[in-house]
């Protein structure tokens, strides 16, 4: 199982890692992405399903799908 | 829901860690400052209330003093009056050996008033009128010129007491910080400083006996100071040589950091900021290397923020919560940025006074002012806070006191915890009297109270 997996997420949007004990803030948006990733959706999916719940998504979505995802790499959460 | 930029900060572990085993219950308690509980300042002195540490004080200046002295012979500290002024502060650094550092007559004047002579006052800054450079020229104090028109000045003054009059001149230069100070002093790259001395030289009233410079401030470049150093030293070298001026100090201004955060820096202030240490090694070294061997003007130093900043907190109390409608948490405090002027450029270290159960959750602390900007905190992560809570805010020590404005309350009481732990008040706050005192009501404008109408 990957580490997302474990992560304890609440709704306000705070992150606990009990695998290497780090903890993280995420906004709205970044915390529903968060989730539909620990449910395992994919990427254009999750972009589906963002533009659905959310008003005024930008057409640079992907770009931000994409930067999102380079920082959880970055933080070794995926 | 609105759509933001999706984003994930990881929290800052170094806090975490020290707090608490785990980060889900991390906490920062404060329940006295000196031995002195909070709830005694506060029961005795109100709340918001600024407390300052003798003890943290002195024991700053001496291991700053030390760093310079156990390295190079001549060593004087100025106090700069605009990081704090309340007299006590000054007093206390005064009596640790300091001279003053003063930027305007205001200043001066205070200076002169707490018992400190003329000739232990550095006067610097680009605004001193003709009879502040009078008095301070009769006087004996060092004179830092900062422009060509302070040069005229000042021979004027010197035709009017009939005698040369002794100065040293602001220098700003390319240390490799940015921004650069270039407002301050004469360019010493573009040759405006040697214009300078020529011009000095060759009207024959101004002998100049010193060098000054301030690089800025918060300076986390150990190196900018060894560049500042040399550069100074190979101009004094240089006019020694060329007008037969004899350089008798070397003013290096201050700029030190305090173990404060900045906004935007992730790093904690013990990791982000060199040592002191790192600092005294690279100054005194670069003075070794470029002083004419058997020479040792006097070093002086002007640092503020680095004495002072850790000797003060401000107590506050919570006086409300709210929940933002985005999500976060909101406190109410009684104390606003008028009175926490860094608050714009620190993230704050905060402390509650009390144990506290509950997850952490991002909360942001607001002061009192019905401004938008008053913000103490952008956001940290706290559990929920009861009403009545104080919160510790510091490092406030520097320019808090002397930057802070009057503003819809009245500003609060400062006090001062002595070594052997009494509480003493320093500055009383203010009341509706001395807010108006210095008005005056045409009597045209004054309202007159009817009396009320009987009313049977
Ligand atoms: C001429 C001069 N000296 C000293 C200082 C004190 O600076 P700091 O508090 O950064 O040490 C200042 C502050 O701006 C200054 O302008």
């Amino acid at each position: 199982m990957s580490r997302i997996q474990h992560l304890a997420v609440n709704d306000e949007g705070f992150v606990f890692d009990p695998t290497t004990g780090e903890s993280f803030t995420v906004n709205s948006t970044g915390l529903f992405i968060l989730n539909k990733l620990k449910e395992g959706l994919t990427e254009t999916e999750i972009e589906k399903q963002l533009t659905e719940t959310f008003d005024e998504v930008p057409e640079e979505l992907q770009r931000d799908m994409s930067d999102f995802l380079q920082q959880l790499k970055s933080m070794g959460i995926v | 829901m609105k759509y933001e930029k999706p984003v994930i900060t990881k929290l800052q572990s170094g806090m975490m860690n020290k707090f608490g085993s785990s980060p889900l219950y991390a906490r920062k308690i404060r329940t006295e400052i000196d031995s002195v509980p909070i709830a005694e300042l506060v029961g005795k002195f109100g709340s918001p209330l600024y407390v300052f540490s003798e003890q943290k004080l002195r024991n700053r200046y001496r291991e700053l003093y030390g760093l310079f002295q156990n390295r190079y012979p001549q060593v004087t500290f100025g106090w700069s009056y605009k990081t704090n002024y309340l007299q006590a502060i000054c007093a206390v650094l005064h009596q640790e050996g300091a001279i003053a550092e003063v930027v305007s007559e205001m200043e001066y004047d205070k200076a002169r008033k707490l018992g400190i002579p003329g000739n232990q006052i550095i006067f610097n800054g680009p605004h001193k009128s003709m009879p502040a450079l009078e008095k301070a020229a009769k006087e004996g104090a060092k004179i830092n010129i900062d422009h060509m028109d302070e040069i005229f000045d000042l021979e004027k003054v010197s035709d009017k007491l009939k005698k040369k009059i002794k100065a040293g001149m602001r220098l700003n230069m390319d240390t490799g910080i940015h921004p650069q100070w270039s407002r301050f002093g004469f360019n010493l790259e573009s040759g405006q400083a040697l214009d300078a001395v020529k011009r000095m030289a060759g009207a024959g009233k101004i002998v100049l006996n010193g060098l000054h410079c301030h690089i800025g401030t918060y300076i986390l470049e150990p190196d900018a100071y060894a560049v500042e150093v040399e550069k100074m030293v190979q101009f004094a070298n240089e006019v020694e040589e060329q007008f037969g001026f004899n350089i008798e100090y070397i003013d290096i201004g201050g700029g030190l950091p305090s173990q404060s955060k900045l906004k935007g820096t992730y790093l904690p202030p013990e990791v982000a900021i060199p040592s002191l240490d790192s600092y005294a090694e690279k100054i005194t070294d670069a003075l070794y290397r470029n002083l004419k061997p058997g020479d040792f003007p006097e070093l002086i130093l002007e640092n503020g923020r680095a004495i002072v900043d850790e000797a003060g907190s401000m107590i506050t109390t919570l006086f409300a919560s709210k929940r933002l409608p985005d999500g976060r948490r909101a406190y109410i405090t009684d104390a606003g940025v008028n009175n926490l002027f860094t608050s714009f450029w620190y993230k704050f270290n905060i402390e509650v006074d009390r144990e506290l159960s509950g997850l952490n959750e991002p909360s942001i602390i607001y002061g009192p002012l019905c401004m938008n900007i008053d913000v103490i905190d952008e956001g940290s992560l706290l559990p929920p806070l009861e009403r009545g809570t104080r919160l510790i805010i510091s490092p406030i020590g520097a320019y808090n006191n002397t930057q802070w404005m009057q503003f819809i309350e009245y500003r609060p009481n400062v006090v001062l915890i002595s070594e052997n732990g009494t509480v003493d008040l320093i500055r009383v706050s203010e009341s509706l009297e001395d807010i108006e005192r210095n008005e005056r009501l045409p009597g045209r404008l004054i309202i007159e109270v009817k009396k009320p109408e009987k009313n049977d």
